[in-house]
């Protein structure tokens, strides 16, 4: 083989090389390497131009939740009308006409609202959002009553889709849901400065609502919150344990085969098989209550737990044998050669593995319908068994809504799970590049 | 033994907050059902929550068949307490409420709901009948007087109606699983389908394969299934504007600039001609109540007066806002105190 590595090379190799039919095929091949490369960077554009058109369409469509229009009343607490008889009962102050005195202030800002018509017509300006507004300053201190007091509540939907360009005020009066004298009276109050553009902070801070300007996410969050809570904590160390078994201790036999590939199968399952799990275990035979994040955690550990084992099984894998025979060496028995150094080495992959699991439930609604997490829930909740909804679901819930003010508020919603989602990856990205170890 | 704690650790938690809800008693009303009627209880469930001490009640949207399945599957604070319909109780339905103990009901009328086709405002006006819309979608329908059932040949308005505009049909509505599909095919399908005298007369001798027929929306792209309730729709309406769309009134109410509702039998859909009983696919939405729980859940009585209230659902209340057409003065006069007494619900009266 020497005199092959010496000797020249045969002038016949060269036009072997040389002929047109060799160039030809040279110039295809790198032709094709060309060609392969065009498609690949083709995907790329495609998948980028859909990623920018779909948040395009979300801010567009969502940034304008983020704001609403709010009104300024002074109102006067007339004992009159709320409590006669001065009675300060909670219950007889709850259900006092303060539609009356928000109404009344209303009408009194113009001076041309005379007839039942007009009354009623101007009174759809202001959201039902300043009655809750006078209710809960009253039952908060009933002693206010008889002074005067300021509030500020958004306006309806419908001025606010206005004020927003949402409504169209060129086409036909008959075809709007805000008519010409409407359109006039709300300019006007824009120009007295009685309308302002504020934050909308209704949107961060209330539970769900059937009036647009007054739905939040903030219920919302707080189940997907909990939900997620639980689903962590059932989640993790039933999948930790599992993979530290079945990597380090279990032996090696059909059995662990066969568990194994449930496993990797269980990983695949469409994920409303979970909530027919949960509707038929959770619900039915341990009669635990409907709509709980108790329950809805339950579920998406379920679902979680496969994928955690996966990432956590092959993040043990990756720590070289020499660090547990060395502890093995040194007298640790293999448990402590587990826990006190295969495991800590392979929690940075254990741990990204978890956030994306948990991303993932996070994003999940269909588990949480077979459960009744798919329902109007206004009151936020307090608590793991307190009836609480989750982002996604509340996306699908103002997605079917409707009243045209729930479209941006859908949109919003979308940019705040994906907020959610984004964080939760860039950190499980984070964990495992500060984290990881290579050897 | 740290595998062994966090294992353990993990299945006592599981146990004890089993152990802690199993038991608790409710005190949060529980509502399931029609999707419907939901944009309507869900009002009705926030003005409760906020004007009275109680918890706001809290409402699923499971469709009628679900909410009725799961509203009859037993007593115990584990059910819900009340479910919603677009469509009146069955009486298969009330049968398996009265297998799980479920036996006193209580029936509340909420007021009528209109199932419109329209198209965008800048499209063309149809002017259609149900038996239109029968050629225009059922998947078998007799054509040139015959009596023989073939595969439907019509691609455009123009050839089932010479009145009708010359474009191609293009209809999207809701898919079989929804209420309001049941009432469509129910009211506008059967309704066309009857205008034939032999399929009249199948109806008599045969009523399943009259349905059958009836109910048979066509499957070659010409029906196209989308939500029901979906913002979608109006959107999709509005960049083909000769396609129609399938929904109730409270869609078109909200959305009365983008779309324009199609007349059926000569009738507009409008709020007054549905109010009225003129409006030929138009339905009635139901609640039920499981009296049993009236004393266990805390709040249902004052639910019911709540919804039954003038405020709520009568001709200015603030369901009307929401799109619902209410029932005649009379009719809520009588429902209301039905609901307030909780008359136990008859299911004689069902045929």
């Amino acid at each position: 083989m020497t005199d092959l590595n010496t000797s020249p090379v045969p002038s016949s190799v060269t036009s072997v090389h040389a002929t047109d039919a060799a160039r030809q095929r040279l110039n295809k091949r790198k032709a094709a390497n060309k060609r392969f490369r065009l498609y690949g960077m083709a995907g790329v554009v495609i998948a980028i131009a859909a990623l920018v058109m779909l948040l395009s369409t979300l801010v567009v469509q969502g940034y304008s939740a983020f704001y609403t229009h709010t009104m300024e009343l002074t109102i006067t607490l007339e004992q009159d009308v709320l409590d006669r008889n001065n009675t300060q009962d909670p219950e007889i102050l709850a259900r006092a006409n303060y539609r009356k005195l928000v109404k009344n202030e209303v009408y009194s800002l113009f001076d041309d609202v005379t007839s039942r018509r007009d009354k009623r017509a101007v009174s759809a300006l202001i959201s039902n959002g300043a009655i809750d507004a006078l209710r809960e300053a009253v039952l908060d201190d009933p002693t206010i009553i008889g002074s005067t007091i300021t509030i500020t509540a958004p306006v309806s939907d419908d001025i606010d889709m206005l004020l927003k360009g949402h409504i169209d005020r060129n086409v036909e009066e008959q075809l709007r849901r805000v008519s010409d004298r409407q359109i006039a009276w709300t300019d006007s109050l824009v120009e007295r400065g009685i309308i302002k553009r504020a934050f909308n902070t209704y949107f961060f801070t209330q539970g769900d609502s059937r009036e647009p300007e007054l739905a939040g996410i903030w219920g919302a969050v707080k189940g997907s919150f909990y939900t997620m809570v639980v689903t962590l904590l059932i989640s993790f160390p039933v999948a930790v344990g599992a993979a530290v078994y079945l990597e380090e201790f279990a032996a090696k036999n059909r059995f662990t085969a066969l568990v194994e590939v449930n496993i990797n199968n269980l990983a695949a399952v469409p994920s409303i098989v979970f909530g027919l799990l949960g509707l038929a275990i959770f619900l039915n035979f341990f009669e635990m209550s409907r709509s709980a994040p108790l329950v809805g955690g339950m579920v998406l550990a379920l679902m979680t737990v496969p994928t955690i084992i996966i990432a956590a099984r092959a993040a043990l894998k990756a720590v070289p044998p020499s660090i547990r025979e060395a502890a093995l060496g040194v007298g640790a028995s293999p448990m402590q050669a587990v826990f006190q150094h295969v495991l800590p080495l392979a929690m940075p992959g254990i741990l990204t593995g978890t956030i994306l699991g948990l991303a993932q439930a996070l994003g999940e609604t269909a588990p949480l319908l077979m459960i009744g997490m798919v329902a109007f829930i206004v009151d936020i909740p307090g608590g793991i068994t307190d009836p609480a909804s989750a982002l996604p679901v509340q996306i699908y819930l103002w997605a079917d809504s409707p009243e045209r003010a729930f479209v941006e508020k859908t949109s919003g919603a979308i940019i705040v799970l994906l907020v959610f989602l984004i964080t939760m990856n860039a950190a499980a990205t984070i964990l495992r590049k500060r984290l990881e170890r290579r050897w | 033994m740290k595998l062994k704690a966090i294992a353990l650790g993990a299945l006592s938690m599981v146990t004890v907050a089993t152990a802690s809800t199993g038991a608790v008693a409710r005190d949060q009303i529980q509502i399931v059902g029609s999707s419907t009627v939901f944009p309507f209880a869900t009002a009705v469930a926030e003005q409760f929550g906020k004007t009275t001490k109680f918890k706001t009640p809290v409402v699923e949207s499971t469709g009628s068949g679900g909410g009725l399945k799961l509203f009859c599957a037993g007593v115990g604070t584990q059910h819900p307490d009340i479910t919603n319909a677009s469509r009146r109780i069955k009486k298969k339905e009330v049968a398996l409420c009265a297998k799980n103990g479920v036996t006193d009901i209580t029936e509340v009328l909420v007021g009528y709901d209109g199932i419109v086709m329209a198209n965008a405002i800048n499209g063309p006006v149809f002017n259609l009948t149900k038996k239109d819309i029968f050629l225009a979608l059922a998947k078998e329908v007799p054509v040139g007087g015959g009596i023989a059932l073939k595969e439907n040949p019509y691609t455009m308005w123009n050839e089932i109606n010479p009145d009708l505009p010359a474009v191609k049909i293009e209809v999207l509505g809701p898919p079989p699983t929804s209420g309001t599909r049941d009432a469509f095919s129910e009211l506008a399908l059967e309704g066309g389908a009857k205008k034939f005298p032999f399929l009249k007369a199948l109806r008599k001798e045969n009523k399943k394969k009259f349905k059958q027929i009836a109910h048979s929306v066509r499957e070659d792209g010409v029906y196209e299934e989308a939500g029901e309730n979906d913002n979608l729709i109006v959107k999709k309406l509005a960049d083909r504007p000769t396609a129609l769309g399938v929904f109730g009134f409270s869609f078109l109410d909200q959305n009365a600039d983008a779309i324009k509702g199609a007349t059926i039998g000569g009738v507009a859909p409008t709020f007054d001609n549905i109010a009225a009983g003129d409006y030929g696919v138009s339905r009635s939405l139901f609640f039920y109540v499981k009296k049993a729980h009236v004393n266990t859940v805390p709040g249902i009585k004052e639910y019911l007066a709540e919804f039954t209230s003038e405020n709520a659902f009568g001709e200015d209340g603030y369901l009307s806002e929401k799109g619902l057409i209410p029932s005649p003065a009379e009719v809520r006069e009588q429902v209301r105190s039905d609901a307030n007494s909780l008359a136990t619900f008859d299911a004689a009266v069902l045929n």
